[in-house]
């Protein structure tokens, strides 16, 4: 019986014009091909590989990994093997699947992300563009496009000129204002919004008296961040209708239909999988059984509907 | 590679601050081999969050069980350490290349530091099962923390230990202990987990005296499944060239002469 109803569930969702079948992807940097003997890419939103930069990476030091309360800092530092490879193996990699390729992309200036937009849109088989312009480890203080509105304004601009991909614009949590940041990206033109990579964190061995990552510094992830999240998604929600991708800290169905309800259209997973392999096929799940338990049978009646009592 | 929830038949302490952890794995369809690997969620809480990965100790086919030992260092193993007989633990695994075992009528040569030995261990018993003579230099802090001596012994390997209470675990010492175990057996190759400082010092002895040698590296790890790039490190490969690799995927065990040891 529940099957049944199972099927009949709408869980259609979208981004710009980017239609996806469920609201259910990986976050980039958490996702990748060794992961196709696990989980069925073909269940998914949509694949979505690390971030790319124009040239290889070799990322930052080890340890780029630790643990802290129900969560974790990661410094990877975007090991890359630059856009030819990306662009010859990666793409064609992924292109065996029948959900949606959005492509990451990483740079170091507002030319650069025009220039690797131009080349990666102009792909057949990716549907959209995810602008990574906030991941903290790429310089010393862990600054980043997406800290600063007018540099988030310009990047959507420049990046809008040269292809007609749905472009999403991946803002970091790091900065005062969020709802700014959403805005000039709206005014860039982004399709959509990503809240929100990582967090800017540190922790400290006490008995070695060194940090825990190599890099000082690094983004938190994981079920503590999931609050922020879930509050910047409402602010964002507040100041555009621009489409969102809740991001940070979602390790069941809960979790997700909790940003939804903040208003996020899609979420994306990625600490979770690292937890429990299919984590992203058991979210899925648990949305539809949320959906059944409630009698929504299209997954849109539940984005941004939070029940707020008038202030006023 | 996959998940399988299985039982732990027992879970005990060992000394201060090591124990011994056996599970059923007569779930578990794959073949596991000495040098993987498991990553294992050491509770179902939020904290300690990740999985924790540890090396094979010792693989037992015909009882269908696994055995691992570990050192109780941080929240996860703490954790971990607290598991019952009778619970299970959702494990993900065997992940990761082991070790080369391709000899011939020669004696092997095993340098473990601390819980090194649990991943060499597994080596040693895959070893006399195919009739090949291990020797061992195990080396640790006290004589408290000194493991698995008597289970190698049960192999049939010579085991020499060391450690920093006795003054015996400096490499000068170990250099010396070293070139007579060379000269007193004929070794064809040697294998190392657990001590960059013993590690670079079997690399350097293996590249004069041309013995193949491997090591088990150990990082922190996110994902344990080739995706995050958490867990990499630097090896000359065959060209020479310098290149990350993961050692979730790539290893855990390498050539010891491509790794760079810093």
């Amino acid at each position: 019986m529940s099957k049944i109803v199972d099927e009949l569930l709408n869980l259609q969702v979208k981004i710009g014009s980017l239609t996806l079948h469920n609201p259910v992807m990986p976050a980039s940097g958490a996702f990748g091909e060794d992961m196709d003997n696990l989980i069925d890419f073909n269940q998914l939103a949509a694949v979505v590989p690390k971030s790319i930069t124009k040239h290889p990476r070799k990322g930052n030091l080890t340890p780029r990994v630790c643990e802290v309360s129900a969560g974790m800092i990661n410094s990877i530092g975007i090991q890359s093997k630059g856009i030819d490879y990306y662009l010859s193996k990666t793409i064609p990699y992924y292109t065996r699947f029948d959900v949606p390729l959005i492509s990451s992309i990483s740079a170091y200036s507002i030319d650069e992300f025009a220039e690797m937009a131009e080349i990666i849109g102009k792909v057949d088989s990716v549907a959209a563009l995810e602008l990574n312009i906030s991941c903290p480890n790429l310089k010393g203080n862990g600054d980043a496009f997406g800290m600063n509105p007018e540099a988030t304004r310009k990047v959507l601009l420049r990046v809008l000129e040269v292809t007609d991909k749905p472009v999403i614009a991946k803002l970091t949590p790091n900065v005062t204002n969020i709802q700014e940041i959403a805005l000039a990206a709206e005014q860039g033109g982004a399709d959509g919004l990503n809240v929100a990579n990582t967090i800017l964190a540190m922790a400290i061995d006490i008995h070695t008296r060194k940090p825990k990552i190599g890099n000082i510094m690094g983004g938190l992830s994981g079920p503590a961040v999931k609050p922020i999240i879930v509050r910047m998604i409402y602010q964002v929600r507040q100041v555009t209708k621009l489409p969102i991708i809740g991001c940070g800290g979602v390790m069941n169905g809960e979790d997700a239909i909790e940003m939804m309800l903040a208003g996020a259209s899609a979420v994306q997973v990625g600490t979770a999988s690292f937890i429990k392999p299919t984590a992203m096929m058991d979210i899925l799940q648990e949305i539809k059984d949320y959906m059944i338990k409630y009698g929504i049978n299209n997954i849109n009646d539940l984005i941004g509907k939070i029940e707020t009592v008038n202030a006023d | 590679m996959k998940t399988a929830k299985l039982e732990v038949l027992s879970n005990k302490q060992v000394s201060d601050r090591y124990w011994h952890m056996v599970v059923d794995a007569s779930e578990l369809q794959a073949e596991v081999k000495p040098g993987q690997f498991f990553n294992i969620r050491c509770g179902d809480e939020y904290i300690p969050l990740l999985r924790r990965p540890f090396s094979i100790y010792q693989i037992n086919k015909h009882d269908q069980t696994l055995e691992f030992l570990y050192l109780v260092k941080g929240k996860g193993t703490q954790r971990l350490s607290l598991v019952e007989r009778g619970e299970s633990l959702d494990i993900f695994g065997p992940i990761g290349r082991g070790f080369k075992l391709q000899t011939g009528h020669g004696t092997i040569l095993l340098l473990a530091r601390g819980v090194g030995i649990a991943t060499l261990a597994a080596l040693a018993q895959e070893a006399a099962k195919r009739g090949i003579r291990s020797v061992a230099i195990l080396s640790a802090r006290s004589k408290n923390d000194l493991l698995a001596a008597e289970v190698l012994q049960g192999f049939g390997a010579g085991v020499y230990k060391v450690t920093d209470e006795e003054g015996n675990s400096d490499v000068s010492s170990v250099t010396m202990l070293m070139e007579k175990i060379m000269q007193e057996y004929e070794i064809e190759a040697a294998y190392t987990c657990g001590s960059k400082r013993l590690s670079k010092l079997l690399q350097n002895l293996t590249a004069q005296k041309q013995i193949y040698a491997e090591i088990a590296l150990e990082e922190n790890m996110g994902c344990a499944m080739g995706v995050c790039f958490a867990c990499v490190c630097e090896i000359h490969d065959t060209e020479g060239s310098p290149r990350t690799v993961r050692i979730c995927k790539e290893g855990p065990v390498f050539a010891l002469e491509q790794v760079v040891l810093t």
